[in-house]
């Protein structure tokens, strides 16, 4: 009997967090979403949702944004983690790629807006080497650049474990077999990373969707994402409602893309 | 004479301090059945990759056909492998497994299907090809190994450690496969195994290896009857291993008597060391053997008792007799000529094949 009771007690702490944290904000801002600017209830920030030419831009821009910036954190992290497998003190490379993540977001972005700006680094060096300065801190380039930048390491530690969980000899049973290496590459090695691709994917598509300081402090607003349009609606025109609509929408988002990339049942070979 | 296909010249392997292989030198003939045989860390997996091309030796000539190919690679070389783990591909099912090497070469659809089909059949697999690897036990995941690497039909196979991961029974029965499916084949194969048993069962031609030399090569017959030294002769089957002298050609002395054998070209009085092995040792009546022994333990092993007995100098003698003794009781061992074996100390395999040679011919 006190057993039982201990395992419950166990649970309490995680049950609670769920609750108050996970479970209470979906509820509530589910239920914020179907009140109007004037706390009436009503299905019309959805129909605004849908029918305005803006919010779906805004929609399409976020996961485009995201689509670009996991694509291009994935075609640097996959070849690194792939190196990194091989590369003696591979715990240390590990631990440098983790360091910058223990920085605070917001600093990092500030020291990119040093490093992009008229007098910053890059380009005090392109006017000495007479390229003259440029303008990058505003521009969709570097908000993709510091984006990405910023959720690599997302994206590197799920590929780096896939690969070292990968078994060498399949490589090798692989190669005795006849395959070159991009065709061991891509009919052995990738299809036994896939499932940490898949992770490293979840961990940066999700939360680039609704990305916003960057791209005011970086992106100078000219990219608007529903992570800027949730923050404007919630903080400056007080449209809760419409806020916690576009909330709906992204959590929505979130779950398709996890169900997509999810582990399926792994279809049965055998015909019956 | 049958034709060499592999080719091993002075190959050596070190890694920083270790001298993994020491001046290895193999010839592999066409269609045999050729095992690599030692304790673990002798490099006969060494020899096994190197020949694979996973492995480039530090020095030496990997030779195929004749033709140097120790900068080939993997997938460019004549044989196949099949992996002390199998290293099947879990994302593929059986099919997918085995056809995945006649894929790679763009064999026709038809031709794969025909192939596979014949490949499993030769495992005992039919029926399997719609399996999921996970879904196979420990020796059918080891015929599936066998069936990828035969589907290509390799010059040679090479069979790393295969059965080991297998239980007792099925490895007995996987043994008698493999050397069924060899002869039917033709292929020849190069097997590593640590068990002595399996490899004198198995093979045509034995590499006994220790310390990343080959010790001694020869038929499981020749390594059993006639070991080289110490190493083999405790290696390979259980053995009795007395120091002695060697008086003159034909007689030996140790244990402080002087018997007759059937080795020769010794110098007179030299230092050797003498082999009997248990099962050719009779248990007789005190004063009618040749040694006296007390019979110290004894364990009943099924189709014989194994005996351990002390002599007066207080030698170990193991005996295998198909009748119990008693324990504490003085029983006479006794022996035949032919059943004596001298070894000399440090005598290298060249010397050893041409002493045997210069008094066997007579």
């Amino acid at each position: 009997m006190k057993k039982s009771s201990t395992n419950v007690a166990f649970y309490v702490p995680y049950v609670l967090w769920l609750a108050l944290f996970v479970i209470a904000p979906l509820v509530l801002i589910i239920y914020q979403s179907f009140f109007d600017i004037n706390g009436h209830f009503t299905l019309s920030n959805y129909a605004t949702y849908f029918s305005s030419g803006t919010y779906i831009l805004m929609t399409f821009n976020s996961v485009f944004y995201a689509f670009v910036i996991t694509v291009v954190t994935l075609a640097i992290s996959y070849p690194t983690a792939y190196l990194l497998h091989y590369t003696k003190h591979k715990q240390l490379w590990i631990l440098l790629i983790i360091l910058p993540t223990w920085i605070n977001l917001l600093l990092k972005a500030y020291a990119f807006i040093g490093i992009f700006s008229q007098n910053g680094g890059i380009n005090t060096f392109l006017s000495m080497v007479g390229i003259g300065p440029k303008q990058f801190l505003f521009t969709d380039a570097a908000f993709i650049f510091v984006a990405s930048y910023i959720e690599i390491p997302f994206m590197i530690l799920p590929i780096f474990n896939g690969i070292e969980e990968l078994n060498e000899s399949f490589v090798n049973a692989s190669r005795d077999l006849g395959a070159k290496w991009w065709q061991t590459f891509t009919k052995v090695i990738w299809p036994l990373t896939i499932s940490g691709v898949k992770a490293g994917v979840q961990a940066v598509f999700i939360p680039s969707l609704s990305l916003f300081m960057l791209t005011r402090l970086i992106g100078g607003n000219r990219v608007i994402t529903l992570g800027t349009a949730i923050e404007e609606h919630f903080l400056v025109t007080m449209n809760w409602g419409m806020g916690s609509t576009i909330g709906v929408v992204l959590i929505v988002a979130m779950f398709i893309i996890m169900f997509l990339t999810g582990e399926r049942k792994k279809k049965r070979g055998r015909r019956a | 004479m049958s034709k060499t296909i592999i080719e091993l010249k002075h190959v050596s392997k070190v890694y920083g301090d270790t001298v993994v292989l020491k001046d290895i030198n193999i010839e592999i003939e066409e269609g045999k059945f050729y095992t690599l045989l030692g304790p673990s860390g002798s490099g006969k997996t060494t020899i096994l990759r190197a020949i694979a091309g996973f492995l480039d030796p530090s020095q030496g000539d990997v030779l195929f056909n004749g033709k140097r190919i120790n900068e080939m690679p993997a997938n460019e070389r004549p044989v196949n492998t099949v992996f002390q783990d199998y290293a099947l591909f879990p994302h593929m099912n059986v099919f997918e497994n085995v056809a995945y090497g006649l894929r790679i070469r763009k064999t026709a659809k038809k031709d794969i299907e025909e192939r596979v089909a014949n490949a499993l059949k030769m495992v005992r697999l039919n029926g399997f090809a719609d399996r999921e690897i996970s879904e196979l036990s420990g020796g059918q995941q080891q015929r599936v190994a066998i069936a990828r690497a035969i589907v290509l039909e390799p010059a040679v196979l090479l069979l790393d450690e295969p059965l080991s991961a297998l239980d007792a029974k099925l490895r007995k029965d996987m043994q008698y496969e493999l050397r069924e499916l060899q002869q039917r084949l033709g292929i020849t194969f190069l097997f590593v195994t640590h068990d002595q048993e399996e490899a004198l069962a198995l093979s045509d031609e034995i590499f006994v290896m220790n310390d990343g030399e080959v010790q001694q090569s020869g038929t499981p017959v020749d390594i059993y009857d006639e070991p080289i030294n110490h190493f083999v002769a405790d290696f390979i089957g259980e053995s009795n291993i007395v120091a002695g002298h060697m008086i003159q050609d034909y007689l030996v002395e140790f244990n402080g008597k002087t018997f007759e054998c059937a080795d020769a070209g010794m110098r007179p009085h030299e230092s050797v060391e003498v082999v009997l092995r248990p099962e050719d040792l009779d248990l007789v009546a005190p004063d009618a053997g040749k040694v006296t022994v007390k019979v110290d333990t004894q364990l009943f092993r099924g189709d014989y008792y194994e005996i351990v007995a002390y002599d007066q100098l207080n030698n170990e003698w193991l005996i295998h007799s198909t009748n119990p003794a008693k324990d504490g009781e003085n029983v006479g061992v006794t022996f035949d000529a032919e059943d004596i074996h001298v070894m000399r100390l440090n005598e290298t395999e060249e010397d050893f094949d041409a002493r045997l040679e210069s008094y066997e011919g007579e």
